[in-house]
C-alpha cells in the first residue's frame, strides 16, 4: 500500500498501528490491525457496533494494551501504556461518553491534569490566555467561567477538543462525535475539524455514519469483526461500497419455505416517533403493517433507529407520538412491557444477556420471566414449582437446549442455547405478534439453523413477526417483505423476491435509488 | 450581666465541644470528596484515641501520644483504602468493619495492659494539652465585654482547638486553590475524567485518605488528652457518626463544616444546662431531644427541605475502566 501525502510525501505519517492485535476474554476484538493516518488529514474509521473500532482507539490512547503489534508517532516506535503517555506523544482523544467534571467550570476541567504547579493561581491565568488563542484559532466558541454541566452537549464535546489541544495534541481520535448531536452542532463541529487539519493537525473520526465519512475525511479505514478489511481514499469510493465492505458478504444461508400466505394485519405502526433523553429524534413518523403469516425484516446498519424501533413496540421506550395497533385495537399510551406481552407481543430482545435473560438466575427462572404471573405457573400466591420444572424441561427438549438442566444458571449455556432458551420463551408463549432482534447474532451455525427454522414455522402457524437484522443475509434469506431504516425513517421498502443485495445496501447507506452515483465530496447537510 | 456571664460560658464549651467534630468533618471531607466513603471516621477517632491515652501515659508527652493517634489513625484509613480502593470492595460494609474492631480491641488491649476495666491511666496536666494563655488575656481581662470575650472565649483554650479552627481555612485553600485539591474533586465526580487526563485515580484516593486519616487523629488525640485525662470505653460516643453528618450537612464544603460542627457543639454545650429546666409553653424538654437533634437536622436537609445536599457523584463507587 503506497500512500502520498496531500504535500509531497516525504514526511512520516502522524500515526502508524502496525499488526494490532487484542483479545478480550474469548472475544478477538482486534486481529492485526494495521492503519497509517498522514499528517494534516481527517482519517475516518468505519464499521459496525463491536467491530473494533474503540477498541483500536483506546490501544493507541493507552486506554488499555495490545497484545502484540507496535505504534509509531512521526516514524517514532512509542510504547502507550497509559494516557498520560499518550498526551506526552501528541495524541488526544475525544471519548464518546465525555470526561468532563460537571460541577467544575471548563477552564478547571482543561486544567485537570495540566495545572502548571502545585498551586492554581498562576497556571490558571495562563490556561486563560492560551485557551482564548486556541478558541480564536478554531472558531471554538466556549465559555470559559461556564460550569460544563449546564452546557449543551454540542459545547461539552468542544471543551472536550479544547482539553486536547491545550495539552499539545498533534493527532485527535473522536469516537462516535455526532452520536449526541443536533444537525446543527455536527455541522460546526466539521467545521472545527476542516480548520484543524488545515493547521497541520490529524483526525482520526470512529463513526458508523457513513455521510459524514464522505463528507469530511480525507481517507477511510473499514473495519469489521476486529478485521481492518479496507483502507480508501474517500474520494475514490462510494457509499455504497463502504456499506457493503462494512456488512461484508456471509455465505448465503438458505431457509426453506414455503411463499408466505399474509392475511390480515396484525400489527399496524402508525407515524411513531420517538425521541431519546437528550432530545434528539431516533425514531422519525414511521408508519408500516406486518399480515399473519408475514416476516417483516427490518434491515439497516446499526444506529438507525431499529433498536429504538423495537423498544417502543416492546413497551420499553415511550412513544413521543403516533399509534400501535395489534389485531386492529389500539395500544393504550404508557403501555409497560409486561401489559405489552399481555396483548399478545412477544419479544426476544436484541441484547440477550442485557434485556433477555438475568444470567445468574437458572434456566427455569429465565424460562418464566415476563410470564411468571401465568396461572399455570402459580398454585395461589406460591409458584408451581414442580410444573415450572416441567415445563422448562419441555421446552428445554423441544428446542434442543444443551445440557437440558432446568438448573444450569443462564450464564452458563452457550451463546446459541441463551438465544434458544428466550426464543421458547418467547415463541411457545403463543403470542399475536413476535418481536426478535438480532436473532443470531453471537450464536452458531446449527443454533442459527434452528431458530430460523422455528421463526418460519410459527410465521407458518399466522402468526405476525418483525424480525430486526443487521445481518443482511439473515433479513434477505428469512424475511417475506423487507423495510431498510435509515436515519430513523423507513428508506425502502420491498419484497422478498424482489430483493437486490446492491439496492438495499444503498438505501442502508441513505442513497436512495435513483441517485446511486458517487457523491461529490463536500460538507452535506441534510 | 449574669446572662452574659452565662452566655460566653456556652459559647466557651460549644467551641471546645465543636472540635473533635471539626477535625473529624474535615477528615470526611478529604475522604468523600476524594470519592470514598468515610464512616470509618468512629473507629479511626476511637482508636486515635486509645493510641494517644496510652502513648501520653507511657511517655508522659502528649506530642507522642498524638502522633501516635495521628500514625493509628492513617494506618486504619489505608486499611479501609485497601479494601475500598485497592479490592474494590463495600465502603459502608469496610468502614463499619473498622468501627466494630476498634470498638472492641481498644477497651480489651486496654484492660489487658492496665488493668483498669479498659480505660487507660488518667493522665498528669504535663502529659495532657492544656489550657494555654493568649498574651495579654489575664491583662484585659477586667474591661467590659471585650475583656470576658477575649480572656474567657478565646484565649484559655489547648492548642488543638486552636488547630481545629485553623484547619478550616487551611483545608479551603488545599480544596480549592492547589492542583492536590482541583484533582482531588475531580476523583470524587468522575474517575474516568481523572483517568483519561492521565492521573492516577488510585494513589490520588489513597493520598486524600491519608490526610483524612491524620485529621481524624488529631481529633482523637484531642478527646482522651486535652478534652479528658484519659481513653475511656466507646468514649466518642458516636461523634464519628455526628461528624459524617455535619458533613453532609454542610455539604462537603470547609466553611459550612466549621459552621455546622460550632451548631451541634451549641446544641451538646445547652444539652446539660437545659436539662429539666421549665420552658414557657412547651414545658421540660427531654435532654434525649436536643441530643438527637443533629440528627433530626441531617434528615430533613436529606429529605430536601433545606435546600438539596448532592454529594460527590462517584461517591461510594469504585473505579474500574470500562470495555
Amino acid at each position: 500500500m503506497v500512500v502520498a501525502a496531500a504535500d509531497g510525501g516525504e514526511r512520516a505519517p502522524a500515526v502508524e498501528l502496525i499488526g494490532i492485535d487484542k483479545r478480550f476474554g474469548a472475544v478477538h476484538a482486534n486481529r492485526n490491525v494495521n492503519l497509517r493516518a498522514e499528517v494534516g488529514s481527517i482519517h475516518g474509521i468505519v464499521g459496525e457496533n463491536g467491530a473494533g473500532k474503540s477498541t483500536l482507539m483506546s490501544i493507541l490512547y493507552g486506554f488499555y494494551q495490545a497484545d502484540r503489534g507496535e505504534v509509531r508517532v512521526r516514524g517514532q516506535r512509542v510504547r502507550v501504556t497509559s494516557p498520560r503517555e499518550a498526551i506526552d506523544a501528541g495524541i488526544g482523544m475525544v471519548h464518546q461518553h465525555f470526561m468532563l467534571v460537571d460541577p467544575f467550570t471548563v477552564l478547571e476541567n482543561v486544567m485537570l491534569g495540566a495545572e502548571g504547579g502545585p498551586l492554581l493561581a498562576r497556571g490558571r491565568e495562563e490556561a486563560a490566555r492560551a485557551l482564548e488563542a486556541l478558541e480564536r484559532e478554531y472558531a471554538l466558541d466556549v465559555p470559559l467561567d461556564g460550569v460544563v454541566g449546564e452546557l449543551p452537549v454540542g459545547i461539552q464535546q468542544r471543551v472536550e477538543i479544547l482539553k486536547a489541544l491545550y495539552r499539545g495534541a498533534d493527532t485527535l481520535i473522536l469516537d462516535e462525535p455526532t452520536g449526541v448531536l443536533t444537525p446543527q452542532e455536527a455541522e460546526h463541529l466539521f467545521r472545527i475539524l476542516g480548520a484543524l487539519r488545515d493547521q497541520g493537525k490529524t483526525v482520526l473520526l470512529i463513526t458508523h455514519k457513513l455521510k459524514e465519512i464522505m463528507a469530511v475525511t480525507d481517507r477511510v479505514a473499514v473495519m469489521r469483526r476486529g478485521e481492518m478489511v479496507a483502507d480508501r481514499e474517500t474520494a475514490a469510493t462510494t457509499r455504497e461500497e463502504i456499506a457493503e465492505l462494512m456488512v461484508g458478504r456471509k455465505v448465503l444461508l438458505r431457509v426453506d419455505k414455503t411463499p408466505a400466505k399474509p392475511d390480515r394485519p396484525l400489527l399496524a405502526v402508525e407515524d411513531l416517533r420517538v425521541v431519546d433523553r437528550r432530545g434528539v429524534e431516533r425514531l422519525k413518523s414511521v408508519s408500516f403493517q406486518v399480515r399473519a403469516g408475514e416476516i417483516l425484516g427490518i434491515a439497516g446498519v446499526a444506529g438507525n433507529g431499529q433498536s429504538e424501533l423495537l423498544a417502543a413496540l416492546a413497551g420499553i421506550a415511550a412513544p413521543a407520538s403516533g399509534r400501535i395497533l395489534i389485531d386492529g385495537q389500539p395500544v393504550p399510551a404508557g403501555t409497560d412491557p409486561h401489559a405489552m406481552r399481555r396483548l399478545g407481543m412477544a419479544h426476544v430482545p436484541e441484547d440477550r444477556l442485557r434485556d433477555g435473560l438475568v444470567p445468574p438466575f437458572e434456566a427455569r427462572e429465565n424460562i418464566i420471566l415476563g410470564y411468571h404471573d401465568d396461572p399455570r405457573y402459580n398454585t395461589g400466591p406460591l409458584f408451581d414449582r414442580a410444573n415450572i420444572r416441567q415445563s422448562c424441561l419441555q421446552e428445554m427438549q423441544a428446542y434442543d437446549v444443551r445440557p437440558s438442566d432446568p438448573e444450569l444458571p443462564a450464564a452458563n449455556f452457550s451463546g446459541g442455547n441463551q438465544q434458544k432458551l428466550v426464543v421458547a420463551r418467547e415463541v411457545e408463549r403463543d403470542p399475536v405478534v413476535l418481536l426478535v432482534g438480532q436473532p443470531t447474532r453471537g450464536v452458531d451455525i446449527g443454533a442459527i439453523e434452528f431458530i430460523h427454522r422455528r421463526l418460519v414455522a410459527l410465521r407458518d402457524s399466522g402468526k405476525a413477526i418483525v424480525l430486526v437484522s443487521v445481518e443482511l443475509d439473515e433479513i434477505m434469506s428469512l424475511a417475506d417483505r423487507i423495510l431498510v431504516m435509515f436515519d430513523g425513517r423507513i428508506a425502502g421498502e420491498m419484497g422478498q423476491e424482489a430483493a437486490d443485495e446492491r439496492v438495499i445496501g444503498c438505501m442502508m447507506a441513505g442513497v436512495g435509488p435513483e441517485e446511486m452515483a458517487p457523491e461529490p465530496h463536500h460538507v452535506g447537510a441534510e | 450581666m449574669e446572662a452574659f456571664t452565662q452566655a460566653v460560658s456556652i459559647l466557651d464549651a460549644t467551641l471546645r465541644l465543636a472540635t473533635p467534630l471539626i477535625l473529624a468533618a474535615l477528615a470526611g471531607l478529604f475522604a468523600e470528596r476524594s470519592g470514598v466513603v468515610d464512616i470509618g471516621l468512629e473507629g479511626k477517632m476511637l482508636a486515635a484515641a486509645f493510641a494517644a491515652a496510652t502513648t501520653a501515659a507511657v511517655t508522659g508527652s502528649p506530642w507522642i501520644g498524638l502522633g501516635a493517634g495521628i500514625i493509628v489513625s492513617v494506618l486504619l484509613a489505608l486499611l479501609h483504602g485497601f479494601a475500598c480502593i485497592t479490592h474494590r470492595g463495600d465502603h459502608v460494609v469496610s468502614g463499619v468493619a473498622i468501627n466494630t474492631v476498634v470498638a472492641g480491641l481498644a477497651p480489651t488491649l486496654g484492660n489487658a495492659w492496665f488493668r483498669q476495666g479498659g480505660q487507660t491511666p488518667t493522665l498528669e496536666a504535663e502529659a495532657r494539652f492544656t489550657g494555654i494563655d493568649l498574651p495579654f488575656a489575664e491583662a484585659l481581662a477586667d474591661v467590659p465585654v471585650l475583656g470576658p470575650i477575649y480572656s474567657d472565649l478565646i484565649s484559655g483554650h489547648n492548642i488543638l482547638v486552636y488547630v481545629a479552627i485553623a484547619a478550616v481555612p487551611l483545608v479551603a485553600f488545599v480544596l480549592y486553590r492547589t492542583r492536590f485539591g482541583l484533582r482531588m474533586r475531580a476523583v470524587g465526580e468522575n474517575p474516568a475524567a481523572v483517568d483519561t487526563a492521565g492521573i492516577s485515580v488510585t494513589w490520588l484516593r489513597y493520598r486524600a485518605l491519608i490526610v483524612g486519616g491524620a485529621l481524624c487523629g488529631i481529633a482523637g488525640a484531642y478527646l482522651s488528652t486535652a478534652h479528658n485525662a484519659s481513653f475511656v470505653r466507646d468514649m466518642t460516643a458516636g461523634k464519628g457518626y455526628l461528624a459524617l453528618a455535619a458533613l453532609i450537612f454542610a455539604k462537603w464544603r470547609p466553611v459550612p463544616v466549621l459552621l455546622t460542627c460550632l451548631l451541634f457543639g451549641f446544641l451538646d454545650a445547652t444539652e446539660a444546662r437545659l436539662r429539666g429546666v421549665e420552658l414557657p409553653l412547651i414545658g421540660a424538654i427531654p435532654g434525649e431531644f436536643i441530643q438527637a437533634l443533629p440528627y433530626i437536622l441531617t434528615v430533613v436537609l436529606l429529605a430536601g427541605f433545606v435546600g438539596r445536599a448532592i454529594p460527590p457523584r462517584a461517591i461510594g463507587t469504585p473505579y474500574v475502566k470500562e470495555r
